[in-house]
């Protein structure tokens, strides 16, 4: 040890100088700070430094458990359950005298639970230690002392060391980036495994570093990175390099996250920063709060119901069973000689009657403990598993030009998807296609572009119609479907059509110049990376958003192709407008101005080729205009109204704009743009914008582009079915207000004869207010103003009550911020929820999830739908997220329960599955707690008639088996297979969802009905039972009842009973069915005589009791056939008479369909969905009030 | 066995589940757990189902079509790594590895199902099968029970001499003689065999003290004789196990009957009263009563302790515990017919101890009928309740001609009663 360390500080001695420096001098910096402490040591981990931060190694476990923990660990995994913590501790109080069956047949249901569930964790565990073991061992070149590589494993990597990743490995670590084969500084990386994006992402390493090319000159790098801590952003990084006494900035551009691919690039080498845990992705493996349904937390309250009940029918039992007790013994004589009260144990004694009494209550909470079963979690559990698996399987949601199913991420909010009140939808990529088309162009002032949108005819339409069509949205839909086959020109992505500068002819237009550099900032104004296919000659784009993908394809389309990128030149071909012919011009790249959400543009600078400094910038109308200069704003008020004309049409826009830079402004602004690059500090990326804000202005505007994002298939026409199904539908956008109420229109969730409330800040006195510029006056203003019409908005909506209408509620962001602030939020809230639908425009991811936490305070169940990464916050905060697993990534879907591929399959997933799982579990708990009502009760009266002494009526593994074999698999069944009506009906009667809005199936009233239902039950059984076969003789031979066949006679009944209910509540039976309550009747059957053929040590009162007792006595099966039938006829008069009377709407759906009379029945459909829906409300407030 | 398919299935899924995630582990670092556990799931139904249309035969069908069924429930493994991605570029046709759901009844949830629903014509045919099934049922149970011949005798004070009634249970603790002469009178022909019973009321033999208070092993085997724990207070005596140990068999019931009719004697016959199980399982033809009865409290009988267990038929009889606090057993068969206005003399000793919880006693002479012994509950319970059904029937039925509706008229519907607008 102590040689080690001598020998480490002679070697820091000889070359580790310069770094120390470095880092002393940087000890001022907020690097070494909280949160940006960590230093590497590149190519040096055996630096005495280093090996005394003691960065963790590059091993990596995922396992939960190891092999000496599995058994506490788990153990303690399953007793977080408070209810296995009641099971056990019933199990263990079994062992004591106080139980009043034998302990094994309590613990072994337990064990057997308990058991299942870790072998199944243990089973996962190792599998995750398979793949851990796997990757572990996965091999990687590593530069070593000698100056060459050496293959080593990847748990064996340390932080600082050198690698070589070849094409189409795995990074082992987060690397930070020092060279590629490329010359040019960057190297393709795929991170499917991080975000599920395809498309291939440019990393740049530093110059400094790419002299390090090979073996030999690695051999002189040494330098020490200074950085952040381990963290979970995968799209941030601070750090610096310091090499050679300077220092260097590193972004995110330099860092190669562990499971991520090298692609397309021969070899990289890599400094290793993070190791095993520390690497970002590991970081990220965080679990995502996990959501309960609503069904399952009234299950909670239920539970504590019965738990109630358990601990009032033992007190009652206790009760007396302390006075009988103690009336035992009256002075020196001793009433129940029997029982011997003059020597007996604690539990019996009457001398202490009161603490007899307190034992007693504790068997008694034992012996009742079937009110609440241990199998109705696992049957759950097992239930939601498996329609899982049907929602997964259906074909109806699966998507053929994906090849994407829909998938269950979480089994445990199957129901809740039966009972979503609120729909809050994102509209890119979720009600549209997130394809981009580019589809016109305002350049210098004129509009180009002569295709015609899909919300341009439903406009049309609108107008022409003064009926609209919407009943019938197929015709509309059929014209769509004519024009997307018409507008496949093969190019996708471009969809623009106008000879004026099509095929070269620009060069003749008016404004020629403009033209040409509009398309010139099109052309080089973005991220894309170019993908020439050599074979095909053909170039195709990988870019971050298919915004971006459509301007490069537009600008290839008109003559400015770009084909080639590297990380400081732009190259593409043009076409020169003297010569007509086409040139190859090259760009200098300079600087890339990133996108992002708060900047909403971005902007290149560039050098071109006769040595002119240009920036390019595009972006949001909302920011470009305040930044062009007074030259520059030529075309203004001509592109202002175009841009206003397309946002009308649905369109997304752009404005486009350059700038020519002087040299030495450029200077200037270049210094002081790295030095807020290179600060390490928590707000640099602030600092970035700022340094960005300075060069961004005195823009010339050279016009604004208008990019089609086409309507998912089937849009409309779901969310009009979801709507008819009572479904709110909030659709959350960061579009403009125009856009959005047009792309409302087309996708028809609004609706020209609705009245719409529009909220907005956009008016002109807030505007002045704003250009004075006094923020709090302007603040106060906003407040008031959005209050204004936040009145307003509801007095409209409740006029608009009274005529029956249903209104639309439009607010825009800025308005929505002030609309959530403080009090004005439950206001807001009050108008929101009067109104149909609401469209929010102009939102941030953040405002979303306020939204969506706002929409959860009124406790109904909202579904939050998207497909972005923007959408995450708003998918984790609802009580159901759907992500759409579309073009933009994984993210959503990862943070999502359920993943679909498109959004119609929404309403498969909603009024079928969702009502389906709704009914299932609902009728599935009710019926569970029913069946152990019915038995635990059967307990309770037995009880009464044995002085409340805890003796069971049954058999100690009667007990244990019920709910395991006689009773459980017919509910199981019920859960995954039960369905009242086909999907077609669900789908053709929308309407039915609202049973699960309203909870109907899972009332209080029904629950309570279905616990009386149990109740009555185990009267009848019980009295009828001890009338009909005891006292008397109970067969021929003139023997009679005893305990073991009353026992036997009414766990017969019990058996029968819960089975024939349940066929009787069922609603679909198939070979299934019958199998499961059939044999699970005939199960008990066999049970006893397998079980009576056992020693009478073993199966004491079951001994041949059904062989040789009851089968023969003709008693024993009429009073069985007399107790089942009158057990189940409350139910079934309560049933019939219910549906004569009182007919459920899915009663009414059976019926039609039984009378297949559908077409004659309208169930208030074209009357028009909001006068059905009308009365539920009113029902709704009624019972609120 | 259940248990065991679900686990396996359960398994089964596991193991193809993780198989198949092997190439996509990267990405489920970010789900979580529980996703895990669901994603990804294949259900692979075997051709079983999906290639014959028609399902199993309703019950016909054996237990394994399902449990192969859900063993199956294991996901293509091959198909999963491309789960990530893949949207935009890749459109070639023909997949190989289509992640299409495999189209079967049985997945898609269209298995061929009856769907019964409750209308009029059902609910009325209901009503009215369960009222002709049950009306004749009940006529004849209760004709059953009325041929039953019955006499019930109760005696538990009667046969107390008029000054000891003061105090009852320091007779029935005393020496006097206990022995009491009873007079029955047969109301009507009982044809023989005629059943003896003894019934005790208030007396808990369902008490889980009492009930636990025994040893069958002891009972059934004589290498058992110490297996007593289960026994106390009556477990040993002076040391050595007491057979057969424990409270029921201490409070043997202990009085006696003997029948004379017209100064002749009636045998009883006291073979075959019990249970045969109970004679050739329960209890053992070897084991000897031992130590019976010698504690320092007597509770009921004594045992003849050169009979073995097995043929001491009132214990046995006595051991079988009753369900409910008053309880009839059977004490023997007087096998000759009695004819109408017999006399017949009953010589009883009244010595068990029912006074100190007031329990009575009664000696009871019954005939049998095919349904057992007399007793109406049954048969008025299955009129009563066919009767029930017929009314309903006729209910249903009247409301139905009266008031004829559809079901299917939405203006039913509970929450569309209410008029719109309000």
């Amino acid at each position: 040890m102590a040689g080690r360390r001598k020998r480490t500080i002679r070697l820091s001695k000889l070359y580790t100088f310069s770094c120390l420096r470095t880092s002393s001098k940087d000890d001022h910096s907020q690097i070494g700070q909280r949160g940006y402490s960590r230093v590497v040591y590149c190519n040096d981990p055996d630096n005495p430094e280093a090996i005394q931060l003691n960065y963790r190694g590059n091993y990596v476990s995922t396992t939960k458990y190891t092999a000496a923990n599995f058994i506490p660990k788990s153990l303690f995994e399953q007793f977080r359950r408070v209810a296995n913590v009641y099971f056990l501790v019933v199990a263990c109080v079994s062992f004591s005298p106080l139980a009043p069956y034998s302990a094994v047949s309590i613990l072994a249901p337990l064990l057997v639970v308990i058991g299942a569930t870790m072998a199944k964790e243990a089973v996962e565990d190792w599998r995750r230690r398979k793949q851990d073991i796997e990757a572990n061992n996965r091999e990687v070149k590593v530069y070593s002392q000698d100056n060459t590589f050496h293959v080593t494993k990847w748990k064996k990597l340390r932080v600082g060391d050198v690698v070589r990743v070849e094409k189409d490995e795995f990074f082992p670590a987060d690397l930070f980036l020092l060279s590629s084969s490329y010359d040019d500084g960057i190297c393709y990386v795929e991170t499917m495994n991080l975000d599920g994006e395809t498309n291939l992402k440019v990393k740049q390493f530093l110059e400094v570093t790419s002299a390090f090319q090979d073996e030999c000159s690695l051999q002189n790098f040494k330098a020490v990175i200074k950085c952040e801590d381990p963290n979970e952003k995968l799209y941030s990084f601070v750090g610096s390099l310091h090499y050679d006494g300077s220092q260097y900035p590193l972004s995110p551009q330099q860092i190669l996250l562990r499971d991520s691919k090298l692609r397309n690039t021969e070899y990289i080498y890599g400094v290793v920063i993070f190791t095993g845990h520390d690497t970002k992705v590991m970081q990220n493996a965080t679990d995502p709060p996990s959501k309960r349904s609503k069904i399952e937390r009234r299950m909670d309250k239920i539970v504590y119901v019965l738990f109630s009940t358990l601990v009032l029918i033992s007190s009652v039992g206790s009760f007396f069973f302390g006075i009988k007790t103690k009336n035992d013994m009256s002075g020196q004589t001793y009433e129940r000689w029997y029982l011997r009260p003059d020597n007996t144990t604690i539990f019996f004694d009457p001398r202490r009657a009161s603490l007899a009494a307190f034992f007693h209550f504790l068997t008694g909470l034992m012996l009742y403990g079937y009110l609440i079963p241990i199998s109705l979690y696992v049957s759950i559990e097992i239930v939601k598993v498996l329609q899982s698996i049907f929602i997964n399987q259906d074909q109806e949601m699966y998507y053929e030009e994906t090849d994407r199913p829909a998938r269950a991420r979480t089994s445990n909010l199957n129901e809740e998807l039966g009972q979503v009140h609120t729909i809050l939808s994102d509209k890119t990529g979720t009600l549209t296609c997130n394809s981009m088309e580019f589809v016109k162009c305002s350049i210098a002032g004129i509009a180009y572009g002569r295709g015609v949108t899909e919300v341009e005819r439903a406009m049309k339409k609108r107008r022409k119609d003064s009926l609209p069509d919407f009943c019938n949205p197929s015709a509309e839909l059929g014209d769509y479907g004519d024009n997307i086959t018409d507008s496949r020109n093969a190019i996708k992505g471009f969809n623009f059509r106008d000879e004026r500068i099509m095929e070269g002819k620009w060069v003749n237009e008016l404004h020629s110049d403009a033209i040409q550099k509009f398309f010139r900032v099109l052309a080089i104004c973005h991220t894309a990376i170019p993908d020439v296919n050599k074979y095909l000659d053909e170039i195709s784009y990988q870019a971050e958003s298919p915004d971006e993908a459509a301007f490069v394809i537009a600008a290839r389309e008109i003559g400015f192709e770009f084909y080639e990128r590297t990380q400081t030149s732009i190259s593409m071909h043009e076409l020169d407008p003297q010569t007509g012919e086409k040139v190859d011009r090259s760009y200098k790249l300079l600087h890339v101005l990133e996108f992002n959400s708060s900047r909403k543009r971005m902007s290149v600078i560039v050098r071109n080729a006769e040595d002119q400094l240009l920036l390019f910038c595009k972006g949001a109308d909302s920011v470009m205009f305040e930044r062009l200069s007074q030259d520059g704003r030529m075309f203004e008020t001509k592109t202002k109204d175009h841009i206003s004309k397309y946002a009308e049409a649905g369109l997304r826009t752009l404005v486009i704009a350059y700038r020519d830079l002087g040299e030495e402004e450029y200077k200037i602004w270049q210094e002081e743009f790295f030095k807020a690059k290179t600060s390490v500090t928590s707000d640099r990326d602030a600092l970035v914008d700022a340094a960005a804000d300075k060069i961004e202005k005195d823009l010339t505007l050279l016009g604004g582009t208008a990019v089609e994002d086409k309507l998912q298939k089937g849009v409309p026409e779901c969310i009009e079915r979801l709507a008819q199904a009572g479904v709110k539908i909030w659709v959350l956008t960061g579009d403009k207000l125009e856009t959005a109420v047009n792309i409302g229109y087309a996708c028809s969730l609004l609706r020209q004869e609705m009245p719409q409330i529009i909220i907005t800040l956009d008016t002109p006195d807030i505007n002045a207010l704003e250009k004075q510029g006094d923020k709090d006056a302007v603040a106060k203003a906003s407040r008031e103003s959005v209050m204004k019409q936040i009145q307003e908005g509801k007095n409209q909506v409740s006029s608009a009550k009274g005529n029956s209408m249903a209104t639309t509620l439009i607010i825009d962001g800025k308005s929505l911020d002030f609309a959530l602030a403080g009090n004005t939020k439950s206001l807001f809230l009050e108008l929101a929820i009067g109104c149909a639908s609401v469209v929010c425009c102009r939102s941030s991811p953040k405002q979303k999830a306020r939204v969506t936490r706002l929409v959860k305070e009124t406790g109904k169940t909202t579904l939050a739908i998207g497909d972005g990464a923007n959408d995450v916050g708003m998918l984790q905060e609802a009580d159901i997220g759907v992500g759409i697993s579309g073009v933009e990534g994984m993210q959503a879907v990862m943070s999502s329960d359920f993943a679909i591929a498109q959004f119609r399959f929404l309403e498969r997933l909603l009024l079928v599955h969702g009502h389906w799982c709704y009914r299932r579990i609902a009728m599935m708990i009710c019926y569970f707690f029913y069946k152990n009502i019915t038995f635990g009760f059967t307990l309770f009266w037995f009880e009464a008639y044995a002085s409340f002494s805890g003796q069971p009526a049954y058999n100690d593994w009667y007990m244990s088996f019920y709910n395991v074999f006689f009773t459980s698999l017919p509910v199981i069944a019920l859960g995954v297979f039960d369905q009242d009506v086909s999907a077609r009906l669900c789908l053709k009667y929308p309407l039915l969802h609202q049973e699960g809005v309203q909870n109907i199936l899972f009332s209080w009233a029904r629950i309570l009905g279905w616990m009386l239902n149990g109740v009555c039950s185990s009267i009848v059984i019980f009295f009828f039972t001890t009338n009909s076969i005891l006292h008397q003789a109970f067969r021929r031979d003139g023997k009679v009842a005893g305990f073991e066949i009353l026992g036997v006679t009414m766990y017969s009944c019990v058996v029968w009973t819960v089975n024939c209910q349940m066929a009787l509540s069922i609603n679909y039976f198939t070979w299934i069915q019958h199998f499961f309550i059939w044999g699970s009747i005939a199960c008990w059957y066999v049970f006893l005589v397998i079980y009576g053929l056992f020693p009478p040590t073993v199966s004491t009162t079951a001994y041949k009791t059904l062989v040789e007792t009851c089968a023969p006595s003709p008693l024993y099966w009429l009073a069985t056939l007399c107790v089942v039938i009158s057990a189940l006829l409350p139910y079934f008069l309560y049933k019939s008479f219910q549906i004569r009377f009182f007919p459920m709407y899915h009663n009414i759906i059976q019926r039609t369909r039984l009378e297949s009379s559908e077409s004659q029945t309208s169930v208030g459909f074209s009357a028009g969905i909001e006068d059905v829906i009308r009365p539920l409300k009113e029902r709704l407030r009624r019972r609120k009030s | 066995m259940f248990c065991f398919f679900f686990l396996s299935s359960l398994f089964s899924y596991f193991e193809s589940q993780t198989r198949g995630r092997k190439s996509q582990r990267r990405t489920s670092h970010l789900l979580n757990f529980r996703t895990k556990f669901i994603l990804g799931i294949r259900f692979h139904i075997s051709a079983l189902l999906s290639s014959s249309p028609s399902p199993f035969p309703v019950l016909g069908g054996s237990f394994f079509p399902f449990l192969f069924l859900l063993l199956n429930c294991s996901m293509n493994s091959n198909n999963a790594s491309s789960s990530a991605g893949g949207g935009s570029a890749d459109s070639s046709p023909p997949r190989r590895n289509s992640k299409r759901p495999k189209y079967s009844r049985f997945t898609q949830q269209e298995l061929p199902a009856c769907k019964p629903i409750l209308t009029p014509k059902w609910v009325i045919s209901a009503f009215l099968l369960v009222s002709i099934i049950f009306i004749p049922i009940g006529v004849a149970s209760l004709l059953a029970s009325r041929d039953v011949v019955e006499i019930v005798d109760r005696y538990e004070t009667e046969c107390i001499p008029a000054d000891s009634r003061g105090d009852k249970v320091k007779f029935i603790q005393g020496t006097a003689s206990k022995t009491c002469k009873r007079t029955l009178t047969v109301p009507k022909h009982m044809k023989q065999p005629i059943y003896v019973y003894y019934q005790l009321d208030n007396f808990y033999q369902n008490h889980r003290r009492y009930v636990k208070s025994r040893s069958d092993e002891q009972l059934h085997d004589p290498k058992s004789a110490n297996d007593t724990s289960s026994c106390k207070p009556e477990d040993t005596s002076s040391e050595s196990p007491i057979v057969p140990c424990g409270l029921i068999a201490w409070s043997l019931f202990n009085d006696t009957y003997s029948f004379s009719r017209n100064n002749q004697q009636l045998t009883v016959n006291k073979k075959g009263i019990s249970w045969k199980s109970d004679r050739e399982g329960k209890f053992g033809s070897d084991v000897y009563p031992k130590n019976f009865q010698n504690g320092t409290l007597r509770g009921g009988a004594s045992l003849n302790e050169s009979i073995p267990l097995s043929e001491q038929e009132d214990l046995i009889v006595w051991m079988r515990t009753a369900a409910l606090p008053t309880f009839r057993k059977l004490y023997g068969k007087i096998e000759v017919d009695l004819q109408v206005n017999d006399v017949i003399q009953v010589t009883l000793e009244n010595n068990y101890n029912t006074y100190s919880f007031g329990g009575k006693k009664k000696l009871v002479l019954s005939t049998t009928s095919w349904l057992g012994g007399k007793n109406d509950f049954l048969g008025i319970a299955y009129l009563t309740v066919g009767g029930l059904c017929f009314f309903l029937a006729i209910a249903f039925t009247v409301t139905y001609l009266v008031k004829p509706r559809r079901l299917g008229d939405p203006s039913y519907l509970s929450w569309n009663r209410t008029p719109a607008g309000h």
